[in-house]
Formats: structure tokens, C-alpha cells, sequence
């Protein structure tokens, strides 16, 4: 009873500011069609350009078919292509390559971004400054800090080599990081740290501020060291943190592409081919559309059950 | 004084028969790291072939059972 006047005013005012002919009909419909009717281009856009292309890449992965080839005959071949991905000994080989950059980007970024969360915390003077400053590198584009840390590697003229030079005496045109088989999994590894690095920093810190002071003061009444409230509170009670950043940061360089894509291309050989670069090979270089898509779809999964967990792990966080 | 009686905590296995979220969840969990640490391991072509199948048990019983009461 007391909702149909707000419904109609409602119906009336979307009816007023549309033409005429439709506002007639627009008068005559409920709140939740109306929101409907608002909401449904979106949804109409989102199966579109998320959904369909999901599902199409499902229905390529069970055929022959090849991109470059379009008025081929399309056959159906079943399974076949997920049994060849999973018996590929070059797939299994850029998992592994994926494998070595996905543990060191995290140890690395997590050891460093928990360290640098922890000494931020202190709050000591110009600690906000130092934070920005920290946080630059994550604020700019994967393009721009391929092409400049391209720059940087250079064994002629780059600063990286310069400073490994200047630390360690080597000479600086006697090593290259990206041309080499065994520097370029580490130059990946590197500029990737370097970049997310002050992401992981940000969750820990959130983690760290959330933690309330009267338990250090109670800690300090019983006498604790630092060295024990660090073990027994900070690092518990940040650890849902600091798996959240884990599992980000996993997803997240499990499928990487632009920066290595720009960094190394894959090279020297297949050193750094991670398994989106054998991806963008199969598909556009050498044109197997349904094994590729085979792939996309092996990834897609891979990634989706990692979110399930991700999800999970947001939702203890959110408990506390 | 009365006696305060304190029910028994209810074993792994009854807490898994009754169908609630939280176990089942770790169970789906368990299954999707397992199958991706398969996937990415160096050393068994075996596992590597297996992996895929157990990441998407995982991921559909995960699907399954959110759907279950806590």
C-alpha cells in the first residue's frame, strides 16, 4: 500500500524525461523492470565482450580450425588437443618457466614489501613522502617499464650494469641480462619485483594499521622483546595480509605477457617463455587457433580456481 | 552445582558427511593447489598429464559447494 505512490512517481518521472510514445508505455511498468530495462544494455554488452568469446574459445578448442585459414573446413577433434597440450614437453617446459618466475617474484616481493610495510609503520619523519616515492613505479604503465628497463639493461650504455659494475668490479659490457641464458629468467624477475613490490607493501601495511595498539601495550606490560611481539603478534596477525598479497600477486604473474612480451620476447631461445608467450606463438605465429584455444581455456581454469581462493581468503580478511 | 555438560567436538570425517561449507572448501582448495602445484612441477610427465583434470574437479567442486549452508 505504501509503496505503489513512490512506484508510480517513479514510473512518472522516468516517463517524463523520455519521448512521448515511450513514456506511455514506460508509466505502465513496475520499479523492477524499469531497472531492467536500465541495466540490461550492460548485461547485453558484458555477454557480448566477456561470455561470448568464452564460450566461442570453449567450442574452438574441441576443432581443427585455424585463423589464417578461415574458409577451411572446421572439424570437430574433441579432446585431442588438451591430451597433446598435457603430454607437450615445450608447454610443460614454459609452466616450469612460469613456475621459477611466479615463486621469485613472490618471495622476493613479499620479503621486500613486508620489510618495507614494517618500516613505514614506524612512522618516522617523511615517512607519507618516502611512501609516495615508493609507490611510483607501481602507478606506471608494464609498456613504459618494459621499454625503459630495456634501456637500463643495456651492456653498453645501461645503468643497471653500471651498478652491478660499481658494487662488484666486473666490467659492465661483460655480461648482458637480457641476451643471456642464464641472467634472463633473473632480469624478469627483477624488473617485476621492482614494479610490484610497493603493491604488496600497501596490503601489508593496511594488515599492519589494522592491528590495535593495546595489544603491544599489553605485551609491553609482560615484558615481551620486540624480537617476541614481532613473532607473536605482527606476523600472525598480518598473515591473512600477506597471504592475500600472495595469492594476487600468483594469479596475477601466472599470466604474464606484456612485460616479458617487451623485456625478452620469450628469448634468448625459449629461456623465458612463459606459458602466455607459447600461447601468443601457437596462436599468431604459427596459426593453430584450436590448440591454442585448448591452452587459453587450460589457463583459464588454472586461474579461475586460483580466484576461488583468493575470493576465500578476501572474505576471512573482511571477518576480522 | 550442576554438572556443565560440554558436547563433543565433532570429528573431520562427521564434519565432511554433513555437508557444510568450511570443510568441503578446504577440500576443494586442497584439490586446486595440489593440481596446480602438478602443473608446474619438473619432475613426473605423469602428474603434468593429470594436473588439468584435478585443477577442474577442484574448481567445479568449489563451484558445488559455496552453495552449501555454513
Amino acid at each position: 500500500m505504501t509503496e505503489l505512490p513512490a512506484q508510480t512517481a517513479f514510473a512518472d518521472r522516468v516517463a517524463e524525461a523520455m519521448p512521448s510514445g515511450i513514456g506511455k508505455t514506460v508509466r505502465g511498468l513496475s520499479d523492477k523492470a524499469i531497472a531492467w530495462l536500465f541495466i540490461g544494455p550492460t548485461i547485453l554488452l558484458l555477454l557480448a565482450i566477456n561470455i561470448f568469446p568464452l564460450i566461442w574459445t570453449i567450442y574452438l578448442s574441441f576443432t581443427n580450425y585455424r585463423a589464417n585459414r578461415p574458409n577451411a573446413e572446421v572439424k570437430y577433434v574433441g579432446l585431442d588437443w588438451y591430451h597433446r597440450i598435457l603430454g607437450d614437453a615445450d608447454v610443460w617446459a614454459a609452466m616450469q618457466t612460469t613456475a621459477h618466475f611466479v615463486i621469485w617474484t613472490i618471495i622476493i616481493e613479499t620479503v621486500l614489501g613486508f620489510g618495507l610495510a614494517w618500516l613505514i609503520d614506524k612512522k618516522f619523519r617523511g615517512h607519507a613522502l618516502w611512501t609516495t616515492v615508493i609507490l611510483i613505479p607501481m602507478m606506471l604503465s608494464p609498456a613504459v617499464v618494459g621499454n625503459f628497463w630495456t634501456f637500463l639493461y643495456q651492456p653498453q650504455s645501461g645503468l643497471f650494469n653500471y651498478a652491478i659494475s660499481f658494487v662488484t668490479g666486473i666490467d659492465p659490457s661483460s655480461f648482458q641480462m637480457l641476451g643471456s641464458v642464464r641472467l634472463s629468467p633473473w632480469a624478469i624477475v627483477i624488473v617485476d619485483a621492482w614494479m610490484w613490490t610497493p603493491y604488496v607493501m600497501l596490503i601489508c601495511l593496511a594488515g599492519l594499521r589494522s592491528i590495535p595498539d593495546y595489544i603491544y601495550e599489553a605485551a609491553e606490560v609482560d615484558r615481551a622483546s620486540p624480537w617476541r611481539q614481532f613473532w607473536s603478534i605482527t606476523l600472525p596477525m598480518a598473515l591473512p595480509f600477506i597471504m592475500l598479497a600472495v595469492l594476487f600477486r600468483g594469479i596475477e604473474n601466472f599470466k604474464m605477457f606484456d612485460m616479458v612480451n617487451l623485456l625478452t620476447g620469450g628469448g634468448p631461445g625459449s629461456t623465458t617463455e612463459v606459458v602466455s608467450i607459447t600461447l601468443k606463438r601457437q596462436a599468431f605465429e604459427s596459426w593453430r587457433t584450436g590448440y591454442s584455444s585448448a591452452l587459453a581455456i587450460i589457463l583459464f581454469v588454472t586461474v579461475f580456481g586460483l580466484a576461488n581462493i583468493y575470493v576465500k581468503a578476501l572474505n576471512r580478511v573482511k571477518q576480522r | 552445582m550442576s554438572d556443565i555438560h560440554v558436547p563433543p567436538r565433532p570429528s573431520l570425517v562427521t564434519k565432511i558427511l554433513r555437508l557444510r561449507r568450511g570443510p568441503w572448501e578446504n577440500i576443494a582448495t586442497i584439490l586446486i593447489g595440489l593440481g596446480v602445484v602438478m602443473l608446474m612441477q619438473p619432475y613426473s610427465a605423469t602428474a603434468y598429464a593429470y594436473s588439468f583434470i584435478t585443477i577442474l574437479a577442484g574448481t567445479i567442486l568449489f563451484a558445488i559447494v559455496s552453495h552449501f549452508p555454513e
